[in-house]
């Protein structure tokens, strides 16, 4: 199981407490994590990239082992420890700054 | 007994103000979506429980809120799964797609002259149907028109306001390019106008599928051509419902009256001490009767000489007065937002305007006095109210 973590506000969205589990079918990858993501709660669909384009949005960043994968392809293998379920996927919302 | 209803859009989350006829007593329950940007709710003149609200994020994007008991429960329409095979799929309600099937649909001119692909970034304002609950339009930045036959669950373009040939010419202004006021001819359905800064007031007569521009009489001294046929910066335009045809104008700068629908515009700015500003609103009873909020100018968005004043025209322009009792009348220096104007239908008709500093003031008495029912909301982006009889 892939776990994710949710900044606050998605998780108010989805009316998730905590982490999310997912199973994901095949080769565990960034666009994979989040289309079992958005099927399981589909009313994330766009908050996390976009629509039409399936780019990630751009204040959101990807963090995973303390490394920052959001520059990765979306089709890369994520790393094996997120892939074991040992470390969490963990989706960010930049900080406004100021 | 009638009941006010006052739906506030903020900064930082939606509020919703209630209170009996007489208004001097109002219960506030939220901040609901605390936290994002609610740029519009607005209710159903069918349904008026029935509620869409514009919930934004420039870290998360758009999301689009459906209430059927007036507030106080919310769903994402068509956000969780849905039994039947023949609903759209969930997750689309926020779906805002362009229609690129046709290359003028595919850019509009950017700031430095080059053309620049249309990109949807919110949700500014939204219209429900006067007749059919489930249809609500939406305008868009940038600048679309959207509309919902579903209860908010898909959205389609209507893609002939974007396709019109001067659709490539509309350009941003420094606020963005957004479609912000939509006006519904009560007598005549297929008749709508929008308004989009900095293109102009456009006009369907046939349900949008086609759109012309109708602008002739404005004039605006920050385009090349003062008279163009597209390109002025109207900042919000508003009907009587009993007189669909004539129209009001807050421009960029001056305040314009059409007395045949969107067809010829004149200035009515009469004695105003600036005609700069964001709302207009007609009293609930009396078509000539307008109100603006001046304020300084473009570069300075704040009351002139720190006094925030309401200018009242009882013959549709031209002859102003200023309302100022209840209100500060010295070291003020909010704005006060195109869509944060609304007013009441009960007898005495009320008049409703939220600011930038997160205040809302009432007046019950159509603008001769005014007192703050609240005063520290966050920055106050648009009120509607619903009389509820």
């Amino acid at each position: 199981m892939i776990r994710v973590v949710l900044p606050a506000h998605l998780r108010t969205l989805a009316r998730i407490d905590n982490e999310v589990a997912l199973e994901v079918k095949g080769q565990p990858t960034q666009r994979a994590v989040l289309d079992a993501l958005e099927l399981r709660y589909p009313i994330l669909t766009g908050t996390i990239r976009d629509h039409v384009t399936q780019k990630r949005r751009p204040f959101l960043r990807f963090f995973a082992c303390e490394e920052d994968l959001s520059l990765e392809s979306p089709d890369a293998p994520l790393p094996k420890a997120v892939v074991l379920g040992k470390e969490p996927f963990l989706i960010i919302g930049s900080v406004a700054g100021g | 007994m009638s009941k006010v209803r006052m739906l506030v859009g903020t900064k930082k989350g939606a509020f919703i103000l209630t209170s009996d006829g007489k208004r001097q007593k109002w219960d506030i329950s939220g901040p609901h979506f605390a936290g994002w940007e609610i740029y519009h709710i607005k209710g159903s003149p069918v349904d008026p429980n029935r509620l869409h609200c514009s919930q934004s994020s420039s870290w998360f994007g758009q999301i689009i809120q459906r209430s059927d008991d007036g507030g106080k429960t919310w769903n994402i329409p068509g956000g969780e799964k849905l039994p039947s095979p023949t609903d759209p799929p969930g997750g689309q309600s926020n779906n805002f797609a362009y229609d690129t099937s046709a290359k003028p649909l595919t850019t509009h001119q950017w700031y430095d002259g080059t053309q620049h692909p249309w990109e949807f970034k919110r949700v500014w304002h939204l219209e429900p149907s006067l007749t059919d609950p489930d249809t609500v339009y939406a305008g868009v930045e940038d600048a679309a028109l959207f509309k919902t036959t579903n209860g908010g669950k898909t959205w389609k373009e209507l893609s002939g306001l974007r396709g019109h040939r001067t659709g490539k010419q509309w350009t941003p202004g420094a606020g963005g390019m957004g479609l912000h006021t939509i006006l519904i001819d009560p007598k005549n359905p297929k008749r709508i106008y929008i308004a989009i800064s900095a293109a102009g007031v456009f006009r369907t007569d046939d349900g949008g599928t086609t759109w012309q521009p109708v602008n002739k009489g404005l004039k605006s001294q920050y385009i090349p051509d003062p008279d163009a046929e597209v390109g002025h910066c109207v900042h919000r335009i508003a009907m009587h419902p009993s007189r669909p045809g004539v129209l009001y104008m807050q421009k960029h700068w001056d305040i314009m009256r059409s007395d045949n629908a969107g067809e010829q515009w004149h200035e009515v700015s009469g004695n105003l001490p600036t005609d700069f500003g964001f709302p207009i609103e007609v009293h609930a009873h009396e078509p000539e009767t307008i109100y603006v909020v001046p304020i300084k100018s473009d570069a300075e968005h704040f009351p002139l000489d720190g006094k925030l004043r309401v200018y009242r025209s009882r013959t549709g322009g031209n002859e102003w007065e200023a309302l100022t009792k209840g209100l500060p009348q010295k070291d003020c220096y909010v704005n006060i937002l195109r869509d944060a104007m609304a007013v009441d239908t009960l007898d005495a008709c009320g008049i409703y305007f939220g600011t930038t500093g997160g205040q809302v003031y009432a007046s019950v008495n159509s603008g001769d006095s005014w007192e703050a029912i609240v005063h520290d909301f966050p920055s106050v982006f648009s009120i509607e109210v619903q009389t509820i009889k």
